[in-house]
């Protein structure tokens, strides 16, 4: 502190008495009003400390015991609240009264869109395209369960080969080569018969080795033709649609390590009435059956 | 009475000059009660505008079941503007947009030929300026009873003059917050619920925002708005010209000033009537200024000093500049008297209306009264949208097929149910099916409108495993109605993999 009160002979101000060779520092206060506002600030953030939950210790809410989770309860219980009577119609209806209904087939290809993004694209793609390796597309006419409305709220609600829901869908296929049903040279062959149901086989004498073994092996499930069987989840191998890739190594690898794909079952994790309404929706985006 | 003295009112740039700082403190101004011809004008717009702001959202028409039935509706939730027959949807915003083109064209037609009549009569700034003026006169009294009553200390006199003064400022101007909010929300639903603290935060929101914005701006800052705040006085020079009317003081017959009594003198005698009543606190005797905004209140004042003189009227009057100039250069050789008066009265030259600007304003004024009237007759009100989906781009089928979807919406701004077949056009061989949808007996699918509203559809493109197409193909979707008329046609593309 300067012993006396320095004044700057040119601006008549009050100096801090600091210098730097020959420079002195005026004296500018801060205005009293910005002053005031500062301290005013200053109180309120204790105010708010002491009220609102500011400290980064668990369990120190303070007076008021808000938290923003609490606060979000009360919020999420009345949306569910506003949600309710259309949820209720939702939940006792078919899939297919819902999609007769023009009021109810809106809200649900709404609430289908968001439950879809949310459960489902993750493995099936936004728009149910499908991914490769076993997530099938549900925008195509290729239905491995059926795509009725039935069909397809079946699927969702049991999922598919999970060991949760008894009434799951699909069945194991057999590991024909590792488990030595089938020698791999046998594998081959009825891989060049698969081939040729789509006419796509380029060894016709390995795809005649192959069409005994695939009645013996495989038409049990599949059928003689390949037109595939929805009850056992054993996809048609006549058509242009592969899960696992057309070609004859995918189609080898099919056979001898085989192939199960997986899906959660949502009646357990969903309300009934998302559950419809994912059928609803799931059932325009490739028209359904 | 005398005159209570109050320290002159001086120009900012004086005030500049002086103290060397920018900043120029205003200076208060008490405008005095005066009546006349220019008053009557504004008092009867003033009743005008403010009767049509305050009394059109309770105007009712009637459009049907579950349609608002208020006349003039900015109707937000629900996405429509109501004018009367006029129901504008928000794409077709730009009907908006080409009124407030007229209106800008309007006002720069109206400037080029009347001076700032927008300014001094109908700008809402000036209305509710002159009636929060009107309140205050009542109850503090003229000119000079407020000028006294602010030089006053705080009696209860004081307190009670000026409380009543901002209650009731504070009244009208909730009226037009209140006004405000009943363009954007049905007035009579709304009323009860405002009243009982149910309607929605965004309608008080908007009620305080338009209440304090009326309170200050009227009552607080005034003269300050149109000088500082309000950019069209800045450019306005650009539309006037010395053929547009404004306010002018006839310095020819005026000039120079001083008492009556004394002869040889012109006819002005310097009372400061003018100044007096003069809301922005100007003197028109200085000659065109930035501040005045063209109200003519002045020319009531000075009038009326004339009348009570025995002078004629006119010293300040609206005048061209042309004709200011030609009485001025008739009347300059001779000394002030009759004679002065007379020969300088002759001089003066009617007004010219058609003018290189006039034409021009009047040309690109019909022009875009010309083109929304054609875009309103020619208004579709039916629309076809058609969304592709994205994902995915196309679907390979089972038989070797590819099928792309499509979201249709289907929109009528009509109040009927109107029926549609909807064909595509594209390459042969593509077929089309859309979920939900009936078919006409010709096999195409057939969609239905809905009143005032959009449908939505999802239709199917397929072209079978034989058909070889470009990776893209140009499709288009028709609208067909019974007479087999085409009513709107969309374009889209068909997708599929390289070939």
């Amino acid at each position: 502190m300067p012993t006396k009160v320095e004044k700057d002979s040119i601006t008549g101000q009050e100096t801090t008495g600091h210098e730097w060779d020959g420079l002195k520092e005026l004296n500018t206060p801060l205005p009293k009003w910005w002053l005031y506002v500062f301290y005013a600030t200053i109180l309120f953030s204790l105010v708010w400390v002491a009220l609102y939950p500011a400290l980064p210790f668990s369990g120190a809410t303070g007076v008021t015991g808000w938290t923003a989770r609490g606060a979000l309860g009360p919020e999420l219980e009345a949306e569910r609240a506003a949600r309710e009577p259309m949820l209720a119609k939702l939940r006792e209806a078919t899939p297919e009264q819902i999609a007769a209904d023009p009021q109810l087939r809106a809200f649900a290809l709404a609430g289908g869109r968001i439950a879809f993004a949310n459960n489902c694209a993750g493995c099936h793609g936004a728009g149910g395209q499908g991914a490769p390796g076993g997530f099938p597309s549900l925008a195509d006419d290729d239905w491995i369960f059926g795509g009725s409305f039935d069909a397809i709220q079946h699927s969702i609600r049991h999922g598919v080969r999970n060991g949760e829901s008894e009434e799951a869908r699909g069945i194991a296929m057999p590991r024909f080569q590792v488990d030595g049903l089938l020698t791999a040279a046998q594998v081959g062959d009825v891989a060049e018969h698969v081939l040729s149901l789509t006419g796509r086989a380029t060894d016709q004498a390995a795809a005649g080795r192959g069409a005994p073994l695939f009645a013996e092996q495989c038409a049990s499930c599949h059928g003689e033709k390949g037109e595939g069987n929805r009850d056992m989840g054993a996809p048609r191998l006549n058509d242009q649609v592969w899960l696992y890739g057309g070609d004859k190594a995918s189609v080898v690898r099919s056979i001898g390590w085989s192939r199960a794909g997986v899906m959660p079952s949502w009646g357990g994790r969903l309300d009934p009435a998302v559950v419809n309404m994912l059928t609803v929706y799931v059932h325009t985006l490739g028209g359904g059956e | 009475m005398g005159e209570v003295k109050s320290p002159e009112r001086t120009k900012p740039a004086a005030a500049q000059a002086s103290t060397g700082s920018l900043y120029a403190t205003r200076q208060k101004v008490y405008p005095k009660a005066v009546q006349g011809t220019v008053r009557k004008a504004k008092w009867l717009i003033l009743a005008l505008c403010l009767g049509l702001y305050y009394t059109v959202p309770l105007i009712r028409w009637d459009r049907g079941p579950e349609m608002p039935d208020q006349a003039v509706l900015v109707d937000m939730t629900h996405g429509r503007l109501f004018f009367f027959f006029i129901e504008i949807w928000p794409q077709e915003v730009y009907y908006l947009t080409g009124l407030l083109v007229l209106g800008a064209i309007g006002l720069f037609a109206a400037t080029s030929l009347f001076g700032r009549v927008w300014c001094g009569f109908t700008c809402p700034q000036t209305v509710w300026t002159d009636l929060f003026m009107l309140v205050e006169r009542r109850i503090q009294g003229d000119r000079n009873a407020r000028m006294k009553l602010d030089l006053q200390p705080w009696t209860s006199e004081w307190l009670r003059k000026k409380a009543l003064t901002h209650a009731v400022w504070l009244g009208i101007a909730a009226a037009t917050g209140g006004a405000w909010i009943m363009y954007f929300n049905d007035a009579l639903e709304m009323t009860p619920r405002f009243f009982t603290g149910q309607a929605s935060l965004e309608v008080y929101f908007f009620f305080s925002l338009f209440t304090a914005t009326t309170y200050l701006l009227a009552g607080w800052a005034r003269e300050q708005v149109c000088t500082y705040m309000c950019p069209w006085p800045r450019f306005q020079a650009a539309m006037l010209d010395e053929n547009s009317l404004v306010v002018t003081y006839r310095a020819w017959r005026g000039e120079p000033r001083g008492k009556a009594k004394q002869d040889g003198l012109g006819d002005c005698v310097d009372c400061r009537a003018c100044v007096h009543v003069c809301p922005t606190g100007i003197d028109i005797r200085d000659g065109q200024q930035m501040e005045c905004i063209g109200c003519g209140l002045c020319i009531d004042a000075c009038d009326d000093v004339m009348g009570r003189l025995g002078r004629p009227k006119g010293l300040i009057a609206f005048e061209t500049l042309t004709s200011l100039a030609a009485s001025e250069a008739a009347a300059k050789p001779l000394p002030p008297g009759p004679q002065r008066l007379a020969c300088g009265m002759q001089a003066r030259r009617p007004q010219k209306i058609i003018r290189p600007r006039t034409l021009v304003y009047a040309g690109v004024l019909g022009l875009v009264v010309a083109i929304m009237g054609g875009a309103w007759l020619l208004r579709e009100t039916t629309s076809l949208a058609v969304l592709r989906d994205r994902a995915p781009i196309f679907v390979k089928l089972s038989d070797g097929g590819i099928r792309n979807a499509y979201t249709l919406k289907l929109g009528d701004k009509t109040r009927g149910i109107e029926t549609y077949s909807l064909v595509l056009d594209g390459p042969k061989g593509l077929s089309l099916i859309v979920l939900d949808a009936e078919s006409d007996p010709a096999g195409a699918p057939v969609l239905t409108t809905r009143p005032d509203g959009i449908t939505q559809w999802r239709a199917l493109v397929t072209a079978p495993a034989g058909l070889r197409l470009p990776e893209s193909v140009p499709v288009t979707f028709r609208l067909v109605d019974a007479s087999g008329r085409t009513e709107v046609r969309t374009a889209s593309v068909f997708l599929g993999p390289k070939p």
